[in-house]
């Protein structure tokens, strides 16, 4: 991996490392919420777990991991040593220090304002400026990905770029125009009031700032997994990618459907009027084109690898894929999660259906079945299918990583069919402490009794995997075999520009951006909405609510 | 059932600084309306960490609409096993609407994460048969809530 291996190693193990303690708070507050007894029976350290665990999960490990991959694929991809190696040092250190000021901000009790940050709650400042400098960090990395990708293209004229490289400097210019919403949050209302700058908050601008980010987000997390769907499982298998053109098609509609549809997380908002929510609601449904495509593509190419092997009659190939790969198990069970999630999100982004479940734990059943589950099962799998490259060792083992993936999978569907089924019942989210005398919620006791046995089979599959990577570190040196990716079954000569870059799809994204979020968000300025005053976070604030 | 369909989207503001001192959210006018129509409007106050009033009863078989704004931070409000279901953002009010087909009781939370006492904000909504429903004063409010 030439000089990137040791960032990469670097990056992954932040994000590894965070996991671990992340998902042991899941467990926690599995159990907190449940009828069982749990220890440290206490709300305010909930809510902040609760803060911690989120920001973790969808700022940390995320960012760290596809900022670890994303230098791994363009030296590995792109065959010759990554540009700009002391900036990528650079982005480290500052990602890490603003994890480490987020975090320690959280832990003390300051910050319980969970990784969405609700204002007018209010924060203390150094939680923010520790989210403002993990994500500017990582704005670093998508710079070199886009300078690593040009200078690569100035210097091959007449070859298309790798799939790889040009699907991770996708989701690096996804982020960017992501990140984008949270970083104006930040500098322009948050960071500003909790310095005591300004005085008050305008909640409704805040929320439809930061719906710029979510929804994208959401996608930066899940591209990484779908670059290894196009060019690590086709290759792990055997066989042959079924398309190189499906491939870019696919990335690029991530970049521009994923972007101007944030505000399905806002049809219950009062401060957005109908004509908009539908219009994004629309939008959202192009996003599960690229999904489509990617299932289609990743089944036919692993026919074709079942196939070359041997494989006869309809299914007969199923059976003769390498099922003893990390990365061919993992994929299979990665699609599995991904349907049921997937069925589920379609309810979300209904502009009606979405109010059966809008804030139940529906829909956090239906994101960790497709962030926890589908895509973090194909980080776990690019971890396996890396880490020998990096250390020269051989994976130890195969086969406690396959346990590693079956109890993740298990782990994952007990959790999160039991919160669907809750969510329908009307069980809200975010609660520490749910009083199961009341009817309504007596009704839903076994279901999260249930899940929470979900909850710790997820804990150990953690610890299974901290522990197949810490041993994979120790052992004879013996692998020399490069990170490969997979070829095409028509390897591409040469594509039109359209699918070589993104000037275009940058330009389609800025329009897109303007139509749906320029009335939603110029309308704070003329509407002459009223803004609220801040409410800090406090223990004071907790005691109150007991009364 | 176009009511159903439709979450709140009536962009209305209003300033959650002064709700208590004049307007259609002072405390004297919150609680069940019945309108000159026969219908019914709730009115809701949401604040760290109870809605007020905290029980709200309105008449089976009626259009109801429910208004609702927060006096502080961003609170929810979700009737399980209905489609009304909104955020309550402050500087605007919310407004849904429906119909109750049963009488009974309604646990209501707060489905929003409002600050650390977020779990104590349950209030309750009590769907009364329509004789049961006061009509000899229309002017008054009505609420279930314990003074």
């Amino acid at each position: 991996m030439l000089n990137s291996r040791r960032l990469a190693l670097f990056h992954c193990w932040v994000a590894f490392g965070a996991f671990l303690p992340a998902v042991l708070l899941g467990a926690w507050q599995m159990l907190m919420r449940s009828p069982l007894p749990a220890p440290l029976d206490d709300p305010g350290a909930y809510y902040a777990s609760v803060t911690l665990h989120g920001t973790v999960m969808a700022y940390v490990i995320t960012t760290f991991f596809a900022m670890g991959f994303g230098y791994a694929v363009a030296a590995t991809s792109l065959g010759r040593p990554l540009r700009g190696a002391a900036a990528a040092w650079a982005g480290f250190v500052i990602c890490l220090v603003g994890t480490a000021m987020a975090a320690a901000t959280v832990v003390a009790g300051k910050a319980s304002v969970l990784y969405t940050f609700y204002p007018p709650l209010l924060a203390s400042p150094w939680y923010y400026l520790g989210a403002f400098l993990l994500v500017a960090g990582s704005m670093v990395w998508v710079v070199l990905m886009v300078v690593n990708m040009v200078g690569w293209k100035r210097d091959n004229p007449e070859r298309p770029v790798p799939l790889a490289m040009f699907a991770i400097t996708a989701t690096a210019l996804l982020w960017a125009w992501a990140a984008a919403g949270v970083e104006i949050e930040l500098v322009g209302i948050l960071l500003p009031r909790a310095f005591g700058w300004s005085d008050l908050i305008d909640a409704g601008l805040g929320r439809t700032l930061f719906s710029v980010t979510l929804h994208a987000i959401v996608y930066f997390w899940l591209m990484p997994a779908y670059i290894a769907f196009y060019t690590l499982v086709p290759q792990a298998a055997g066989g042959r990618l079924y398309s190189d053109t499906m491939g870019r098609l696919t990335f690029i509609m991530f970049l521009v459907f994923s972007l101007p549809v944030g505000m399905h997380h806002l049809f219950a908002d009062p401060e957005h009027g109908s004509g908009f929510k539908f219009l994004q609601s629309f939008l959202t449904f192009l996003i599960a084109l690229p999904t489509l495509l990617t299932v289609f593509s990743i089944t036919a190419s692993l026919e074709i690898a079942g196939r070359h092997r041997g494989g006869r009659g309809l299914l007969g190939w199923i059976a003769t894929l390498p099922w003893e790969e990390p990365m061919v198990l993992a994929v299979a069970l990665s699609l599995v999660m991904l349907g049921f999630g997937g069925f589920g999100g379609l309810i979300n982004m209904s502009y009606a259906m979405n109010m059966m479940i809008h804030n139940t734990s529906w829909v956090t059943a239906h994101f960790h079945l497709i962030f926890g589950g589908a895509v973090v099962i194909m980080y776990f799998a690019i971890a396996y299918e890396m880490w020998p490259r990096i250390t020269g060792k051989p994976l130890r083992s195969k086969a406690l990583a396959r346990w590693q993936l079956w109890l993740w999978f298990w782990g994952m569907l007990i959790t999160t069919i039991p919160w669907h089924i809750a969510g329908l019942m009307g069980q809200p989210r975010r609660i520490a402490i749910f009083d199961y005398s009341l009817p309504l919620v007596a009704r839903m006791a076994s279901l999260v009794n249930i899940s929470v046995i979900g909850g710790f089979i997820l804990l150990v599959s953690a610890i299974l995997l901290i522990t197949v990577l810490v041993r994979s570190h120790f052992g004879e040196r013996s692998v020399t075999e490069p990170l490969r990716y997979a070829l095409a079954v028509n390897p591409p000569r040469q594509v039109p520009a359209s699918l070589n870059g993104f000037a275009l799809w940058n330009a389609i994204v800025l329009v897109l951006m303007i139509v749906a979020y320029g009335y939603p968000i110029g309308q704070f300025f003329f509407l002459k909405s009223h803004s609220a005053p801040a409410v800090e976070v406090t223990s004071q604030s907790a005691a109150a609510g007991v009364q | 059932l176009a009511d159903a369909l439709h979450p709140a989207s009536n962009v209305e503001v209003v300033d959650p600084r002064t709700l208590h001192l004049a307007g259609e959210f002072v405390e004297s006018n919150l609680g069940t309306a019945i309108e000159p129509d026969g219908s019914a409007t709730v009115r809701l106050v949401a604040v760290q960490y109870d809605f007020v009033p905290n029980c709200v009863q309105v008449p089976v078989n009626t259009p109801v609409k429910f208004r609702l704004t927060s006096a502080d931070v961003v609170h929810g409000f979700l009737l399980p096993d209905t489609n009304v279901n909104t955020m309550v953002v402050p500087g605007f009010v919310a407004e849904v609407r429906t119909r109750f087909a049963q009488t009974g009781e309604y646990e209501m939370p707060c489905h929003e994460f409002c600050g650390l006492g977020h779990h104590a904000m349950w209030t309750r909504v009590r769907v009364v048969p329509v004789a049961q429903f006061p009509t000899e004063a229309p002017q008054q409010r009505t609420s279930c809530a314990e003074q």
